[in-house]
């Protein structure tokens, strides 16, 4: 393994500010002091993404992992695609987390209390670890929309949040996977908190050819983590910059 | 230019627990090998003093002599086995979120230099669009005075970034270490 001396930083124009007025839950946690840049160490070069990822059990299988035997209701679906760095070099051996409410819009969490109906059978939560090619996969339901309390009338779009390390504190990524044709992006404040244009980073595409006869509808979604700043060793496919 | 476009971040949401909980990790080094025993506690807190439950704390750091769990560090196979480095605690709906541990050792730095020992902070919760990323280190100690990254904050807060001894218990030092989001106060963040 390479290792580089520093990762490309967050690229500013796609990233989300952190004091976001229409997300009303940002304007008492939005620090006011800018972060001060931090030279990459050791300290964050490193991360635990590879040792987790060693000893990380596979569930991801959201429609039977709720251990009652039965089946969640909703619409199957698979979701997969690939974890890549900027280069667009693939990450293998990357734990990625995902958790989502089911399909009437409703999680099991305790702090959820809209009324809609829970399912006995869906926890809404899966983990997997990317194979060679870097490529995640889970089979699930398709998530409802649901109401929030952040304005009038505010609907969630439906959305699969995501959680990943990659090979370094400085890849560590949250973020929410978004389906196509959703009237309700244009609607939400948490999407809102990133331009329009780099939207479709964050939205799902359809793939008949994921989709599996009789049986579940396929998205793909590929997942850019950052890149190493120089590649110091190997070329690996590095002349994609150029 | 680069070939693909970076994946932005989205906030954690206040519905993350049964899903990343699940997995939390509150004894960092679980058969005390890695070094000298100490408990984190510590209170999330917002711009207007009130507490944050809805946090999720992740904690990353190098054994009691300073080395790493990960193949970038050369001295990756002395860590003891039991020692991978990370913790993941949620504050509770008291704000509070508390993590066992060993003291850290000194880590290399840029150019030469060495870093104090400290554990390394990422904070997500509802409310937060990206993680913040903050480092903890220790009061009294002689390598602070050198360290770079200390040495890069502004005197007036560098004391947000060091946390405060609370005694011992059970032969543990406890330390106590407040994020404070916004405002009076507010906690040294980096852009890692
Ligand atoms: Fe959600």
């Amino acid at each position: 393994m390479t290792t580089p001396t520093g990762y490309r930083r967050r690229d500013r124009d796609a990233y989300p500010p952190y004091d976001h007025p229409p997300y009303g839950s940002t304007q008492l946690r939005a620090p006011s002091e800018a972060p001060l840049q931090l030279e990459h160490t050791l300290s964050e070069i490193t991360g635990p993404g590879p040792a987790l990822s060693e000893i990380a059990e596979e569930d991801a299988d959201l429609t039977r992992n709720a251990g009652t035997g039965g089946e969640a209701l909703g619409e199957r679906i698979i979701v997969t695609g690939q974890v890549l760095d900027e280069y667009g070099t693939p990450q293998p051996k990357t734990l990625v987390e995902v958790w989502q409410c089911n399909a009437a819009g409703r999680y099991i969490h305790a702090k959820d209390q809209h009324p809609a109906p829970l399912d006995p059978n869906f926890i809404g939560a899966g983990r997997c670890v990317t194979d060679e090619s870097g490529t995640y996969r889970f089979l699930t339901i398709k998530p409802g929309a649901y109401p929030w309390k952040n304005h009038p009338n505010a609907w969630r779009p439906a959305h699969i949040h995501f959680s990943l390390f990659g090979p370094s504190q400085a890849t560590r990524l949250i973020t929410q996977m978004y389906f196509p044709g959703d009237p309700l992006h244009e609607l939400d404040p948490i999407m809102g908190s990133i331009p329009q244009e780099h939207w479709p980073r964050m939205i799902a595409t359809y793939d008949h050819d994921i989709t599996q006869e009789e049986w579940a509808l396929g998205y793909r979604w590929d997942i850019v983590l950052r890149g190493p700043e120089a590649t110091p060793f190997e070329a690996g496919g590095a002349g994609a910059l150029a | 230019m680069s070939g693909r476009p970076q994946t932005p971040s989205q906030t954690i949401g206040p519905f993350f627990h049964d899903a990343l909980m699940r997995y939390g990790v509150d004894q960092i080094d679980p058969d005390a090998e890695a070094g000298a025993p100490i408990v984190v506690v510590g209170s999330v807190l917002d711009g207007a003093g009130d507490i944050v439950s809805d946090a999720m704390v992740e904690v990353w750091q190098a054994d009691g002599s300073g080395r790493y769990r990960h193949p970038a560090d050369g001295r990756v196979g002395d860590v003891p086995s039991s020692f991978i480095g990370f913790g993941r605690v949620a504050s509770t709906d008291e704000g509070t979120f508390r993590v066992s541990t060993a003291m850290p050792g000194t880590v290399p730095g840029p150019n030469g230099s060495i870093q104090a020992p400290h554990l390394s902070l990422q904070i997500f919760a509802r409310g937060l669009l990206d993680r913040l990323c903050t480092r903890i280190y220790f009061p009294d100690l002689a390598e602070n005075a050198a360290d770079p990254v200390l040495g890069q904050v502004p005197e007036e807060r560098r004391d947000t970034l060091i946390a405060r001894p609370e005694g011992q218990e059970d032969g543990a030092s406890i330390y106590r270490f407040d994020v404070v989001l916004q405002g009076e106060g507010e906690t040294v963040f980096f852009d890692v």
